[in-house]
C-alpha cells in the first residue's frame, strides 16, 4: 500500500481503481501480433520454402565463396559459397524441429513423472522428487553435453539430451498443481464414488493441468532452441554438414574474424528473431490465463 | 452399520482437529451431528465417509473394522457412503457437464451403460431439469449445482448418506427442496444419513436423532 500526496489543483482526479491504460493494452496488442506475424513468418518460411524453391542448399560454389549480400545472395554466401538465405532457412527448419520435439518430449517426461508424484504422494512422491533434485544439481548444459557424446551426431541425440535436461521444471510445476487440486472435494467424491488412482488421475487430474504444461511446452521451445545451437556450436549437437543455426554460426566464427560479418549475423538473427517471438507468445498467452503473474521473456 | 469408536483425526500429528470422538449411527436412522464452525465437525464425516485416516480409534462397518481409507479401501466399502460436501462449487469436476458429474461414479465403477437411465431417473428426483444437464458447473447455480452432487451422490444407492452441511450455502426453499430429495431416497431404500450442520432447528425437523459435538467425546 502506498499512500499518495493529494492531486495538485487542476490535475484530473484519477480513480482509486486505476486500469493497465490503453498505452499499455496497445503496447502488448503490438507486441502479440508482432510475435504472432513472426511466428507463422517463420514457420511458413520453414515448411514452404525448402519443397518450392527446389534449390540444393549444400551446392557449393567455390568461385563465388564469402561473396558479401547481394541481390544474387540476399544473405550473401558462406566459405565454400553456398547460398546463406537458403541454409539458414534449412538451419532455422532443423532448430525449431528439435526445439518442438525436444519441449515435447522433455513436456511428456515432466507431466508424467509430476502428476505420478503429485497423485501417489507418500513414499513415491518423495522418490521421484530426489530423481529430479539429483537432476537439477547438475548444470543442464553439461550434463547436456554428456548425454549427446554417448551418441553419434543426429538430430534425435539433441533431442533426447535437450528433452532429458528439460523435464524437471515441467515435472515440479505439474507436481505443485496436482498436490493443489488432490485436496479439491471433487477429488473427494471422485474417491467416494469408487474410482480408482488411475482413473482420479486421468480423468480430473490430468485435464486440469495440461493447460499449464502446454504453456511450459511453448516456452520451453525458445529455450530448447537455444540449447541445440549452444551443442551445435560446441560441435557436440548436429554434425557439420547438416545446417542448423548453431552449425552455421560455428562455421562461420573463423570468416568474422576476416572482417566478413554476414556468415555470423545471419544465422544469429534467425535464432534470435523466431525465438523472441516464440517467446513473446508464450509470455502474452502465459498472461492471459494467468494475470497476476507478469511475464517475462523466458529464454 | 456405523460406529465410530474414539476417533483421534486431524492434518498433523500433534495438533488433532478430532479428539477421542464416538458416534454410532445405525441401519436406516438419520443423526444429525451439530457443532459449531471449526469444531472438527466435517473432519470426522471425512472419517465417517472413509475419506480421511484417522490418527487413531476404530471405525466399524456392519460390525467389522475398517482398515484402509481413501483408494485403499474396497470400493464396495467406498460406495456404501454417499458424500454431499458443502461447497458444490469446488466439490464438482469444472471440466464435466451436469449429466457426467451426475455419471461419473456409474462410469468409474465399470456401470456406464446404466448413466443414461439413472440419470434420467434421478434429474426430476432433485429437481434438475434436461436443460442443465448439458451445462458446465459455471453454467448454473449453487443450488442447481448442489443438487447435481446431491444426485451424483444418490447414483451408486448408497446405503448411507453422509450430508456436510449441505444446505449451508442455500437459500430456505432449495435447502428444502434437497432435503425432501434425501427424505424420498431414504423412504424408497431405507438409507442411513449423517447430516452434518450448525442449524439446530434444521438438523432437528430432519433428523431422527440430533447430537451436539460437545457430547461426543
Amino acid at each position: 500500500m502506498t499512500c499518495d500526496a493529494p492531486a495538485p489543483a487542476g490535475a484530473p482526479a484519477e480513480s482509486a481503481w486505476r486500469s493497465h491504460g490503453p498505452r499499455r493494452r496497445s503496447t502488448r496488442a503490438l507486441r502479440v501480433r508482432t510475435s504472432a506475424a513472426l511466428v507463422a513468418a517463420t514457420v511458413l518460411a520453414v515448411l514452404l520454402v525448402p519443397p518450392l524453391v527446389q534449390l540444393d542448399q549444400q551446392a557449393v560454389d567455390l568461385a563465388a565463396k564469402l561473396e558479401p549480400p547481394s541481390w544474387a545472395h540476399p544473405f550473401g554466401t558462406d566459405d565454400v559459397g553456398r547460398d546463406l538465405l537458403l541454409r539458414c532457412v534449412y538451419g532455422l527448419r532443423v532448430s525449431l524441429l528439435v526445439g518442438v520435439a525436444a519441449a515435447l518430449a522433455a513436456t511428456v517426461v515432466g507431466t508424467a513423472v509430476g502428476a505420478a508424484a503429485g497423485a501417489l504422494g507418500g513414499w513415491a512422491d518423495r522418490a521421484l522428487m530426489r530423481v529430479v533434485d539429483t537432476f537439477s544439481s547438475v548444470p543442464h548444459l553439461l550434463l547436456g553435453i554428456f548425454i549427446v557424446a554417448m551418441f553419434r551426431p543426429g538430430v534425435w541425440p539433441v533431442v533426447i539430451s535437450v528433452a532429458l535436461t528439460h523435464w524437471l521444471s515441467t515435472a515440479r510445476i505439474v507436481r505443485a498443481e496436482v498436490l493443489s487440486l488432490r485436496s479439491r472435494p471433487y477429488v473427494d467424491a471422485a474417491v467416494s464414488g469408487g474410482a480408482s488412482r488411475w482413473r482420479v488421475a486421468v480423468r480430473h487430474l490430468l485435464p486440469a493441468v495440461l493447460p499449464q504444461a502446454a504453456l511450459a511446452a511453448v516456452l520451453m521451445v525458445p529455450h530448447a532452441m537455444w540449447h541445440e545451437s549452444a551443442l551445435s556450436f560446441l560441435g557436440l549437437g548436429l554434425p557439420t554438414h547438416t545446417a542448423s543455426l548453431g552449425t552455421l554460426v560455428q562455421s562461420a566464427r573463423g570468416s568474422l574474424l576476416a572482417g566478413q560479418w554476414w556468415p555470423t549475423l545471419f544465422p544469429g538473427l534467425f535464432l534470435i528473431v523466431p525465438t523472441l517471438a516464440l517467446a513473446g507468445l508464450a509470455g502474452a498467452w502465459r498472461e492471459r490465463i494467468n494475470p497476476r503473474h507478469r511475464s517475462e521473456l523466458m529464454l | 452399520m456405523l460406529e465410530l469408536r474414539s476417533i483421534t483425526a486431524g492434518y498433523t500429528r500433534d495438533a488433532p482437529v478430532v479428539r477421542g470422538v464416538s458416534l454410532t449411527v445405525a441401519a436406516g436412522e438419520s443423526v444429525g451431528l451439530l457443532g459449531p464452525s471449526g469444531c472438527g465437525k466435517s473432519t470426522l464425516a471425512r472419517v465417517a465417509a472413509l475419506l480421511h485416516r484417522p490418527d487413531s480409534g476404530t471405525l466399524l462397518l456392519d460390525g467389522a473394522p475398517v482398515r484402509h481409507w481413501r483408494h485403499r479401501a474396497p470400493r464396495d466399502q467406498r460406495t456404501a457412503f454417499g458424500v454431499v460436501f458443502q461447497q458444490a462449487r469446488l466439490s464438482a469436476d469444472p471440466r464435466l457437464p451436469l449429466s457426467d458429474l451426475i455419471a461419473e461414479p456409474l462410469r468409474a465403477t465399470g456401470r456406464g451403460e446404466d448413466a443414461p437411465d439413472r440419470v434420467a431417473e434421478l434429474a426430476p428426483a432433485v429437481g434438475l431439469t434436461p436443460d442443465l444437464l448439458t451445462r458446465r458447473p459455471h453454467e448454473v447455480s449453487d443450488g442447481q449445482l448442489q443438487r447435481a452432487c446431491l444426485a451424483r451422490a444418490l447414483v451408486l444407492r448408497p446405503r448411507m448418506l453422509v450430508c456436510d452441511e449441505m444446505t449451508a450455502m442455500l437459500d430456505a426453499s432449495t435447502a428444502a427442496a434437497l432435503v425432501a430429495a434425501v427424505e424420498d431416497y431414504r423412504a424408497a431404500t431405507g438409507a442411513a444419513l449423517l447430516a452434518v450442520g450448525h442449524d439446530r432447528t434444521l438438523l432437528e425437523r430432519w433428523c431422527d436423532r440430533v447430537v451436539h459435538w460437545d457430547g461426543l467425546s
